[in-house]
C-alpha cells in the first residue's frame, strides 16, 4: 500500500492510469456495443468473391462502392445506396430474382434467379461487410414450426393484410406497382423481406413485429396456403372482380344457352 | 293486340261471346282498312316422334334417363350427407382445394333439380302435343248485372251490421283503428338519438402512448426506424366496452421518413425527428387507408385508389378523397415512449353534416 503510494506522483503514473482507462472503454464497448451484422460463414475471401461478383453485376446502378446512383432530374433513382442493407437484403432480391433486375420499371419483378447459394452467399457477405444491418435468418429463426397461425393471422390482417391481401393474393399500389402474392414465397423470404422492406414494402423489424410474431405470421401463411375453399373455387381470393366476372360470362351464358334451347323447337 | 286483328279473324267486335251490350265501341273496328294482310299461323308441322312411333319410343326413353339423372343426383346428395366426412379435403381440377361432402351435396342438389327441368322440357318439346290454338281473351269488364249485385250486396251488409244504429261500437271500432297506426310512428324515434359529438371526437388525448395493434405494446422512439410502419391504437383501447367504435375513429398509422424529405414545417412541427402519426380513415369513405410505399412515401386508400403524400402533411394527390388525413401531434413521455401530444385539431375520417360545429 506504501508503496503504492509513494509511486503516485510518479510521471508515468498519469500515462499508465490513461492506458487503463481506454483498455477498461474498449472491453466494455466490446462486450456491450450492438454485433455488426454478418452471416458467421463470412471470410475475407467470400467478401472479396462477393465484391467481384458485385463489380460485375450490380455496380452498374449501385455504383462502384455501393453508395448509390445519384437521381436524373426527374428525381428517379437508378439503384439506392446498399449501405446498411445487410445481407438479408440481398439475399431476398437476389435469391428471389428480383436482382440483378432485367430492365427499369415501376417495380422489379419476382424472376429466374441469376445467381447460385454461394454467390449470392459471396454477394450478401460483401454487402454485409460495408455497414451492418439484418442478417440472414437462421433456417429455425424463419420457419413457421412452433408458430401460432391464429396469432399470425391477426397480425398479418393488422400489418400485412392491407397490401398482401387477406389471404395473400397480393394487390395493386400505386403506378403500377403493386404487392405480390405470397403463394409460393419460402419461409426464408418471407423473414427477411418484413426484415428488410424490399422495395415499396415498410420495414417491420423485430421491434414492431418481434421475431416469434414473425413465427407466427409466417405459420399462418403456411396454414392458409393448405386451407380447402369450403365453398368451392375460391378464384384466386381477388374478391368481387373475379367473382363477377365469372357470374356475368359463366352464369348468364348458361341462362342464355338455356333460354336458347327452350325456344327452339324439337325435330 | 290490334283491333285489325280480332277484326280479320273472328269477324265483328259484337260477335264476340259476354260482351255488354254498351261496351264502347270503337269507331273504324268494323271496317279495318286492310293495309297489311294478316299473315295468320304457319301451317302445322308435325315432328319426328308425332310421326315416327320409334322417334317417340326413342324420346321417352330420353325422358326417362334425365329424370334417372336426377333421381341419381337426389341419392348422391342424401348419401353424401349421412356417409361422408364433413372435414375431409379433395382437390377437384378446375375448382382446386375443397370439402369433399361440399362438393358432392352441392353437385347432388344441382344435378337433381337440373335434371327434372331440362326432363320436363324435353318432354314437352318432343312429346307432349303441340297444335298451335288460338284463345280469345274475354272482356274483362263484368256485365251490368253483376256490378249492380255487388253494390246491392255491400250496401245489404252495411245495413245488416247495424254500424248506422249502433254509435257506440262505430265509435270504439273507429278509436281502436285509429290508434293502432300509432305504434308505428312512435317506433320511428328508435332512429335516433343524433350522434352529438361523438362522430368529431375519438379517445386520443394528450399523454395517451401509442401502443401498436394488435399487441397493444407502448412504442419507443427508437423502434421506430426509418421506413417502419406501425399500426397503432391508443392506450387502453382494449379495456374500454365500446371498443369497436372507438377503434373505428382512433386507428392510426405511424410511419418514420427521413427528415429531409418531409416538406411541411406543421408536419415537423406535429411529429418527433422525422416520426409521424396519421387518422388510418381515409377522408373519403372511411376506409383503413394502410398501403404506405416505404420509397415514394405514398399513402394509398385501397377501396377508391385515393392517394395521400406524406412527405406534404398527407395532401392528396390522386383519387376522390377530398381533405388531407389528420395528423395526430405526437411527443415522446419521459421513459422515451411516443405519446399523443394532443387529440386530434379535427374530426377524422369521411365528412358528415355537422362537421365542424361542434
Amino acid at each position: 500500500m506504501t508503496a503504492l503510494a509513494a509511486r503516485r506522483r510518479h510521471p508515468l503514473a498519469l500515462v499508465l492510469l490513461i492506458a487503463l482507462g481506454l483498455l477498461a472503454t474498449g472491453a466494455a464497448y466490446s462486450a456491450l456495443a450492438p454485433k455488426a451484422a454478418s452471416a458467421a460463414t463470412t471470410s475475407t475471401q467470400d467478401i472479396a468473391a462477393g465484391k467481384k461478383l458485385f463489380l460485375a453485376n450490380c455496380a452498374s446502378c449501385h455504383g462502384l462502392n455501393a453508395q448509390g446512383a445519384p437521381a436524373d432530374n426527374r428525381g428517379n433513382i437508378a439503384g439506392p445506396s446498399l449501405i446498411g442493407v445487410g445481407a438479408a437484403s440481398v439475399d431476398f432480391q437476389v435469391g428471389t430474382g428480383r436482382m440483378p433486375m432485367a430492365e427499369p420499371g415501376p417495380q422489379a419483378p419476382q424472376a429466374v434467379v441469376r445467381f447460385d447459394d454461394k454467390e449470392t452467399a459471396q454477394l450478401a457477405a460483401y454487402v454485409a461487410s460495408l455497414a451492418p444491418g439484418p442478417q440472414i435468418p437462421t433456417a429455425e429463426e424463419a420457419s413457421g414450426e412452433g408458430g401460432d397461425a391464429a396469432k399470425g393471422g391477426e397480425i398479418f390482417r393488422v400489418n400485412c393484410a392491407m397490401c398482401h391481401n387477406y389471404a395473400g393474393a397480393g394487390g395493386a399500389l400505386t403506378r403500377g406497382k403493386y404487392a405480390p402474392a405470397l403463394d409460393n414465397t419460402s419461409p426464408k423470404h418471407i423473414y427477411e423481406a418484413m426484415a428488410t422492406g424490399p422495395q415499396s414494402m415498410p420495414v417491420f423489424n423485430d421491434k414492431n413485429i418481434t421475431p416469434e410474431n414473425k413465427k407466427d405470421v409466417i405459420a399462418f401463411i403456411e396454414a392458409s396456403r393448405e386451407l380447402p375453399h369450403a365453398g368451392g373455387s375460391s378464384l384466386g381470393n381477388l374478391g368481387p372482380v373475379p367473382e363477377g366476372l365469372f357470374t356475368w360470362i359463366v352464369g348468364i351464358g348458361a341462362l342464355i344457352g338455356c333460354s336458347v334451347w327452350l325456344g327452339s323447337k324439337a325435330a | 293486340m290490334s283491333q285489325t286483328q280480332h277484326g280479320s279473324t273472328d269477324g265483328t267486335l259484337a260477335q264476340r261471346p259476354g260482351l255488354p251490350e254498351h261496351a264502347p265501341q270503337i269507331e273504324g273496328t268494323t271496317a279495318a282498312p286492310t293495309l297489311f294482310e294478316n299473315p295468320g299461323l304457319p301451317p302445322h308441322v308435325h315432328r319426328l316422334a308425332d310421326t315416327d312411333p320409334k322417334a317417340a319410343k326413342r324420346a321417352e326413353r330420353q325422358v326417362a334417363a334425365l329424370f334417372t339423372l336426377s333421381i341419381l343426383g337426389t341419392l348422391v346428395f342424401l348419401v353424401s350427407y349421412f356417409a361422408v366426412d364433413p372435414q375431409t379435403p379433395v382437390y377437384i381440377p378446375l375448382i382446386g382445394r375443397t370439402l369433399l361432402q361440399n362438393f358432392l351435396l352441392g353437385l347432388g342438389m344441382g344435378c337433381g333439380i337440373f335434371f327434372i327441368g331440362i326432363g320436363a322440357v324435353h318432354w314437352a318439346k318432343t312429346l307432349m302435343p303441340d297444335e298451335e290454338v288460338v284463345e280469345e281473351r274475354h272482356y274483362l269488364r263484368s256485365t251490368a248485372a253483376d256490378r249492380d249485385g255487388a253494390v246491392q250486396a255491400l250496401q245489404q251488409g252495411g245495413e245488416e251490421s247495424g254500424i248506422g244504429r249502433r254509435p257506440l261500437i262505430k265509435a270504439t271500432a273507429a278509436g281502436a283503428l285509429g290508434l293502432f297506426g300509432l305504434p308505428f310512428i312512435v317506433a320511428l324515434r328508435d332512429l335516433g338519438p343524433l350522434p352529438g359529438d361523438r362522430l368529431s371526437r375519438t379517445m386520443w388525448k394528450a399523454g395517451m402512448r401509442l401502443v401498436s395493434d394488435p399487441e397493444y405494446a407502448p412504442i419507443k422512439v427508437e423502434d421506430v426506424t426509418i421506413g417502419s410502419v406501425f399500426h397503432v391504437m391508443p392506450e387502453g383501447i382494449d379495456k374500454v366496452h365500446d371498443k369497436l367504435e372507438q377503434k373505428a375513429k382512433a386507428a392510426v398509422l405511424l410511419m418514420r421518413l427521413d427528415p429531409a424529405d418531409i416538406k411541411s414545417t406543421k408536419q415537423k412541427a406535429w411529429g418527433y425527428q422525422g416520426i409521424v402519426a396519421y387518422s388510418k380513415i381515409c377522408t373519403h369513405v372511411g376506409c383503413p387507408v394502410g398501403l404506405y410505399e416505404q420509397q415514394t412515401h405514398h399513402l394509398l386508400c385501397p377501396c377508391h385508389q385515393s392517394t395521400f403524400d406524406v412527405t406534404e402533411d398527407c395532401k392528396v394527390i390522386f383519387g376522390p378523397a377530398h381533405r388531407p388525413l389528420p395528423q395526430l401531434p405526437i411527443t415522446v413521455d419521459t421513459e422515451g415512449y411516443l405519446v399523443a401530444s394532443s387529440p386530434f385539431h379535427e374530426a377524422v375520417g369521411p365528412s358528415f353534416p355537422e362537421r365542424g360545429h361542434r
